[in-house]
């Protein structure tokens, strides 16, 4: 789960984490009663999960009242990589001294938690020649090791002290929260001396929220997706119209790779994992016949321990609560074929031995 | 890395062992429902399973099969090395934990959602006392006609020379079946799981089956997120891997930021793209194949060579 930057920064401050004095605004009223408490000029921050908000322009400073509602405006109707922000965040501007860098990420290749640290911060870490990684135990940092970070980036004196607790702090969150990401970039030192963190961006592993209360209400699911995690199905909605249903990750990936290579798009990927039964797949159907403009429903199954004849009696069920009108083409082998295409010869559902076949007859329909 | 590990030993072990081909195998979580449906499946294919664990369920049979309260238990009445894990994600961590403290030395953790860090706890725990964790999230591991753990099913495998690694349950069954109706059977399958961490990582099961001689070629079922494929064709490279090693990448058409069904399946900006993965597997001289359909024709071709 990828936490918005005001979500992330309450996170940092429950953990003793200097944020910048905020306020969140859902309408533009707000925007100007926070700025009033702050005082201009203030920074209006678009809250957006995806990255690059700063390029895109997504981050703007405002000096007046006129400049914010006119920013507020453009902000909120603007779109970055798709994605529409509901809320802008209403910023104090910092007063940097100097800008750097710093997070804890869970990495993937060495299997354990890492940090990066530098000191050059605002920018984009790949960019950067100059910075530390080291890897940390399951169980936090060690001192020697924030001496090392605090070290190799040449800070002294009270800014060394500082940026010690700093790394400490965020050391703890991320295991005790376990997160997969906790970057701070900028993470800025302030003419008080002070490091505050001008940017959060955390992300959650989803496989350990139910041991986190607390965390739960950062998820936002649409209808459709929790419908979808209601019935334990991975569910991701596209910008195509041909949805594409099976059992396994792999295989509803691999199915929509061959979808777009055919020339199709694809309007929802849905997994409804391991075990299918006439209820799982008629749950799945319900789901999918929610998704805005599907002309056409590819269903792949790996066969082998699926008895297809409780398949196409879902999808029978399906058409004949009207659940779904679209054409349903689906490649099943597996147990009961033969019954099962008997059972959907009258139906708008076509049966296939190849997904090639079930892939060309939809992405052609 | 641990190079005494010998995933065949453990597996089926040496001629001159009494249960060669017939090593005892315990199921923690053999009463759940999903647990006891495979238990079954696994027993016809002829795995030799011995014991379940489901604490408070000690003395109950399942299948012919003695029930134990604990994994010691079970361990001192059938010498088992071989657990294959079944219970639900949130008990992972202790069972995965109680199976190394009773000296299983293989880990078939079948379960998804186990929250990372468990997965880094078991796997530390694991290093410590020289067990070995295949998965979470993994369909398991088949010695294709002599022993399956795990909840593939039994069709799509075939014994042979080939070995399929795969991130990806369900296409691990599509690519061993078309190899397998290619002519291509297997001496192995083995799926290192969906998570971003895996218990053994594709390098590892390179470096179980390198020096092998009845095993003539590597295909890998591979997807998109994190940097696993990328790794490996560095390591084919310094290591000068010398069998053929074909490749399938799942995911190339899928959004970045999203998880695609799997927990590890996810893009960050060129960060595990199907195209940083391709393009590494080019520098190694391993053909992707574009559809699971594909990988026996390159294989030939690469066995050709």
């Amino acid at each position: 789960m990828n936490l918005l930057e005001f979500q992330g920064k309450e996170l940092l401050s429950s953990y003793g984490i200097k944020i910048p004095r905020s306020y969140l605004a859902y309408k533009v009223e707000d925007a100007i009663a926070g700025a009033k408490k702050i005082g201009y000029p203030i920074v209006l921050k678009s809250q957006l999960q995806v990255g690059g908000r700063g390029k895109a322009g997504a981050i703007l400073k405002c000096k007046t009242e006129e400049e914010l509602i006119q920013k507020f405006q453009e902000l909120l109707t603007k779109e970055v990589n798709g994605e529409l922000p509901k809320c802008l965040l209403v910023e104090e501007m910092a007063d940097i001294k100097k800008e750097f860098y710093l997070s804890f990420f869970l990495n993937r290749g060495k299997r354990c938690y890492s940090v990066i640290a530098s000191a050059e911060g605002g920018v984009e870490i790949e960019n950067v020649e100059n910075k530390v990684i080291i890897d940390i135990q399951n169980e936090g940092i060690t001192p020697e090791l924030v001496s090392e970070i605090t070290d190799k980036i040449e800070l002294k004196g009270n800014e060394r002290k500082e940026f010690s607790e700093f790394i400490i702090k965020l050391s703890k969150l991320i295991l005790e929260k376990e997160a997969e990401l906790a970057e701070i970039n900028p993470l800025a030192l302030v003419g008080n001396g002070a490091f505050v963190a001008l940017d959060a961006k955390i992300i959650l592993d989803d496989n350990a929220l139910f041991r986190h209360e607390d965390l739960k209400k950062y998820e936002q699911l649409s209808p459709l997706e929790t419908q979808a995690k209601e019935n334990g199905f991975s569910f991701v909605e596209l910008n195509g119209d041909i949805a594409i249903i099976g059992n396994g990750a792999g295989l509803v990936m691999s199915t929509l790779d061959m979808v777009t290579d055919a020339g199709g798009k694809a309007g929802a990927f849905l997994d409804f994992g391991g075990r299918a039964t006439t209820e799982s797949i008629y749950q799945a159907l319900k789901v999918i016949s929610k998704v805005r403009k599907i002309k056409a429903i590819l269903v792949n199954l790996y066969g082998g321990i699926v008895r297809t004849d409780l398949v196409a009696q879902a999808i029978l069920n399906a058409y004949n609560d009207n659940t779904i009108q679209v054409p349903v083409f689906a490649r099943i082998t597996g147990t009961n074929s033969d019954r099962a295409r008997e059972m959907l010869k009258e139906s708008k559902a076509k049966l296939y031995n190849t997904v090639e076949q079930a892939i060309n007859s939809a992405v052609n329909y | 890395m641990n190079n005494k590990f010998d995933l065949f030993d453990i597996l089926i072990g040496n001629k001159k062992d009494i249960d060669f081909n017939h090593k005892p195998v315990i199921i923690q979580g053999i009463t759940g429902s999903f647990g006891s449906t495979h238990t079954k499946l696994m027993k016809e294919y002829g795995t030799n399973i011995v014991a379940g664990v489901t604490p408070g369920k000690g003395g109950m049979s399942f299948e012919g099969i003695p029930v134990y309260n604990t994994v010691s238990d079970a361990v001192k009445e059938t010498k088992a090395k071989i657990s294959g894990i079944f219970v639900p994600a949130p008990f992972f961590l202790n069972a995965a934990k109680e199976a190394i403290d009773s000296g299983i030395k293989l880990l078939v953790a079948i379960p998804e959602h186990v929250p990372v860090l468990d997965s880094l706890k078991v796997l530390e725990y694991a290093k410590k006392n020289n067990a070995r964790m295949i998965g979470p999230n993994t369909p398991g591991v088949i010695i294709p006609e002599t022993i399956k753990v795990g909840i593939m099913p039994a069709k799509p495998f075939s014994s042979g020379s080939t070995v399929v690694f795969s991130r990806s349950g369900t296409l691990m069954y599509e690519v061993s079946h078309v190899l397998t109706q290619a002519g291509y059977g297997q001496r192995l399958c083995l799926g290192i799981g969906g998570d971003p961490i895996n218990g053994t990582n594709l390098l590892e099961v390179f470096d179980l089956i390198r020096e092998r001689e009845d095993i003539d070629s590597v295909v890998v079922v591979g997807e998109i997120g994190g940097d696993a494929e990328e790794k490996l064709s560095e390591y084919i490279i310094s290591s000068q891997f010398d069998k053929p090693v074909v490749a399938y990448v799942a995911g190339r058409a899928a959004p970045k930021e999203k998880k695609m069904g799997h927990a590890g399946a996810i893009v960050y900006g060129n960060y595990g793209s199907a195209e940083s993965k391709i393009l590494n597997y080019s520098k190694a001289d391993v053909p992707v194949a574009k559809r699971p359909i594909e990988v026996p024709d390159l294989l030939k071709i690469k066995l050709k060579k």
